[in-house]
């Protein structure tokens, strides 16, 4: 009989720690089947955030490194150039990468480290309970901005990350995709292998930005959050390549 | 044997550092430490070790969190603001069991003050400046040849506890120049193959991590680094005496404060006053026993301090009032001057 | 014995460079020497200065209260620390800038037209050198001969020319120093 799945290895047997319809558990998988194809298990080393994602290390068989909020670019820093020949994969979601952790993801890109960055773009700070995120999208709910986001309140705007980073010379590979449907979570399974291609041919820095939902804190159903993702997150947040072999796209 | 150098302080410290196997250094400028990050550029780099000026110091102190997650020697410095900025990093270093090498080369505060020598990183360093309930060792370097002897040593002990260890010295160490002649460092080699995270083969996966939700698990682990920390308590406290033994005042001061001391105790010993000194070479451990013990024969300590008295708190549970303890101290940049100090002797003696 | 020294004048005279020169050749005698330089202020046309101490003890203090020499290149230096040069020490002054003499007697001085020296050797860079000689011969704290072999020792390969009207600085303030 032809075998037509099977379970990733490189995840523990247990239960997923996420909600239901929760994108990061699609995403890990991604990031494990990437991990596997590639043959780099045992030379992997996993650069977990704070955030929800913290928990990747209760199922995820590999070592993994867990900072402070936001600093993982900076301690992922240390780990390559410390073990150059390692596969170091960065995880992050927009609290930590795009708030407390912003100069730390600018600088890492910008010297051109030679690392993997997966960013979890949900719009919102999961594990301390729904409060705003730096890529909240205007009038979205959360719960320190319960009348939805208002920049004229002096909330600020959505930050477009890709876009931020786009400018950035140390920047080699940049896309930005989604997990709201399967060929979406396709595209995103094909840009996190190329990112992690990208490191093991020493290319410099690979950005994948993944939207994905949150149904929990956004106080949807997960078939309806899918339809938020793809209906008003993608519209802010255009998918696509920001930056192929080192040039704007 | 090894040949004379004349070095500053700060250029000692690094150049012990490579020499004990330094691997990473990451820092950010700011003076008066800025001789170590110039001499890691230039000399870490073409020993193959790597060297990153960061973007700030709190990259760079999660820069050392990375490199010391593989086994890797990694070191970072700063002056007091500065580390402030690290006291974020060094809790997470001691919760996640992770060795480093941190330098604080103090200037005046509070705030940005100014660029003077000043020792008034006292409490953060040695009650914690970080959250959560941790300790490391603090090492307080008089000389250029005590502040590189003293870096080969905090790498050994960063690996032997894994824990971070620092390196308070002020202005004055880290400017000054002196002769001193590099030792040969241990060599001690640390296995770290049980926790260490890259290169994984035929061995479970590895954690590096300081957080864990699940009820009295950090209770637990708390225990655990207690243990850890009771035992440099028992082994590592580092004090000199000089002079004590027919003392009828005995100075406590550690760093340049202990230089000058030293000197005022010279001066009034040729003047016929019987002092002494008790110089805290590890302000954590604290040498409370020494100075505890002092307190059968001497009735006054003589606490001298750059700053408002900060270790005069550790020196007063020492000696639990059984003498008097009297206190100069000058902050915000200024040096105690050997002139006042004899002054103040005298009025005290005069009692 | 202990000397304690500072070094003092204008960002540019050289200031430091004398300072470092003592203290390498104070090494070279064996002795116990520390260099401490006024940081972070480093400045052309500033003020520089740099306290050297050297001893045949274990130095104490690397911070000179009073100092038992004060080498002042410019007026400025004189008036800040003329105060507070030891009783019985010395005020070696520039006397190319410097015109006022102490207001108190009780401390030995010694002047020399170190920039004068320099430009009669067609060189005005030479000042702070011959002002180190004069310090050599005011003060005995190292011998000349030790701070010629620091220097061909130290100078970095492009200065070695300028080795011969160095050291001819040096000995023509050396020869000119007298202590009053």
């Amino acid at each position: 009989m032809k075998k037509v799945y099977e379970r990733n290895n490189i995840a523990l047997d247990m239960p997923s720690p996420y909600c239901p319809g929760c994108g990061h558990g699609i995403i890990h998988r991604m990031v494990m089947d990437a991990i596997k194809e590639v043959g780099q298990a045992d030379n992997t080393i996993f650069m977990a955030p704070v955030g929800c994602s913290i928990l990747a290390y209760t199922y995820l068989d590999l070592d993994v490194c867990q900072p402070a909020h936001g600093r993982t670019p900076a301690a992922a820093t240390g780990v390559k150039r410390a073990l150059p020949d390692s596969l170091v994969v960065l995880y992050q979601g927009d609290g930590d990468l795009a708030a407390i952790g912003t100069a730390e993801i600018v600088h890492a890109v910008n010297r051109g480290e030679n690392i993997t960055a997966v960013f979890v773009n949900n719009a919102i700070y999961g594990m301390t309970g729904g409060q705003m995120a730096p890529t909240t999208l205007e009038g979205q709910r959360a719960t320190t901005c319960p009348e939805g986001r208002n920049p004229m309140l002096g909330q600020g705007y959505p930050i477009r990350v890709c876009e931020l980073l786009q400018s950035l010379r140390g920047l080699y590979y940049a896309e930005r995709t989604s997990v709201h449907d399967a060929k979406n979570v396709l595209k995103t399974r094909k840009a996190i292998k190329k990112g992690i291609e990208n490191q093991m041919a020493k290319k410099g820095f690979s950005f994948i930005e993944v939207l994905s939902p949150c149904p929990v804190n956004w106080g949807m159903t997960p078939r309806k959050a899918l339809e938020y993702v793809e209906k008003e997150m993608a519209a802010y947040y255009p998918l696509g390549e920001f930056k192929v072999d080192g040039k704007i796209v | 044997m090894a040949e004379k150098v004349l070095m500053k302080g700060n250029e000692a410290i690094a150049e012990a550092a490579i020499r004990s196997g330094l691997k990473c250094y990451f820092g950010y400028p700011i003076t008066p430490q800025n001789e170590i990050p110039a001499y890691m550029a230039a000399h870490l780099t073409k020993k193959g070790g790597t060297f990153i000026q960061a973007e700030s110091e709190i990259a760079a102190i999660n820069m050392v969190y990375g490199a010391s997650c593989t086994g890797a020697r990694a070191m970072t410095s700063s002056s007091s603001p500065g580390i402030s900025l690290k006291q974020e990093g060094i809790s997470y270093l001691v919760g996640a069991k992770l060795p480093a090498v941190i330098v604080n080369i103090m200037r005046g505060g509070p705030g940005l003050g100014n660029i003077a020598p000043s020792q008034a990183d006292y409490f953060q360093s040695v009650k914690g400046g970080g959250h959560g309930d941790y300790r490391m060792i603090v090492y307080t370097p008089e000389t250029v040849q005590e502040a590189a002897d003293l870096t080969m040593k905090a790498f050994d002990k960063a690996d032997e506890y894994r824990n971070p260890v620092l390196i308070l010295g002020d202005a004055i160490l880290g400017q000054m120049m002196e002769p001193l002649i590099f030792k040969e460092p241990s060599g001690r080699t640390f296995d770290k193959s049980s926790w260490k995270l890259g290169n994984r083969k035929d061995r479970p996966s590895h954690l590096i991590n300081s957080l864990s939700l699940s009820e009295g698990v950090v209770e637990e682990w708390n225990w655990e680094l207690k243990k850890k920390f009771d035992l440099m308590t028992e082994k590592e406290m580092m004090v000199e005496e000089y002079l004590t033994d027919d003392a009828d005042l005995v100075f406590v001061a550690y760093g340049t404060s202990a230089r000058i001391c030293r000197a005022v105790v010279n001066q009034s010993r040729k003047e016929g006053y019987k002092t002494g000194l008790i110089r805290p070479i590890t302000v954590w451990p604290f040498p409370s026993d020494v100075i505890s013990k002092c307190t059968r024969k001497t009735k006054d300590f003589f606490v001298v301090e750059m700053s408002l008295g900060q270790m005069i708190e550790d020196v007063k549970l020492a000696v639990l009032g059984r003498a008097s303890i009297h206190f100069h101290g000058r902050p915000g940049g200024g040096i105690p001057a050997e002139p006042d100090i004899m002054k103040q002797l005298k009025e005290i003696m005069k009692k | 014995m202990e000397h304690k020294i500072i070094f003092a004048g204008f960002g540019g005279q050289g200031v430091i460079s004398m300072g470092n020169l003592i203290a390498y050749s104070a090494m070279a005698e064996d002795k116990n020497v520390t260099f401490y330089p006024a940081y972070g202020i480093a400045m052309r046309g500033g003020t520089a200065n740099c306290s050297v101490i050297v001893s045949d003890d274990t130095i104490a203090s690397p911070v000179i209260a009073s100092p038992t020499v004060l080498v002042a290149m410019n007026e400025q230096s004189f008036d800040f620390f003329i105060e507070r040069i030891q009783i019985g020490g010395v005020i070696l002054a520039n006397s190319s800038l410097v015109k006022k003499k102490p207001a108190r007697d009780n401390i030995r001085s010694c002047y020399v037209p170190v920039n004068d020296i320099a430009e009669a050797l067609g060189n005005n860079k030479m000042a702070n050198m011959a002002m180190v000689g004069a310090l050599l011969k005011s003060s005995g704290v190292l011998k000349l001969d030790t701070v010629f072999k620091t220097m061909q020792k130290t100078f970095p390969a492009k200065l070695q020319k300028f080795m011969d009207i160095n050291q001819k600085a040096m000995q023509h303030g050396f020869d000119a120093a007298e202590l009053n």
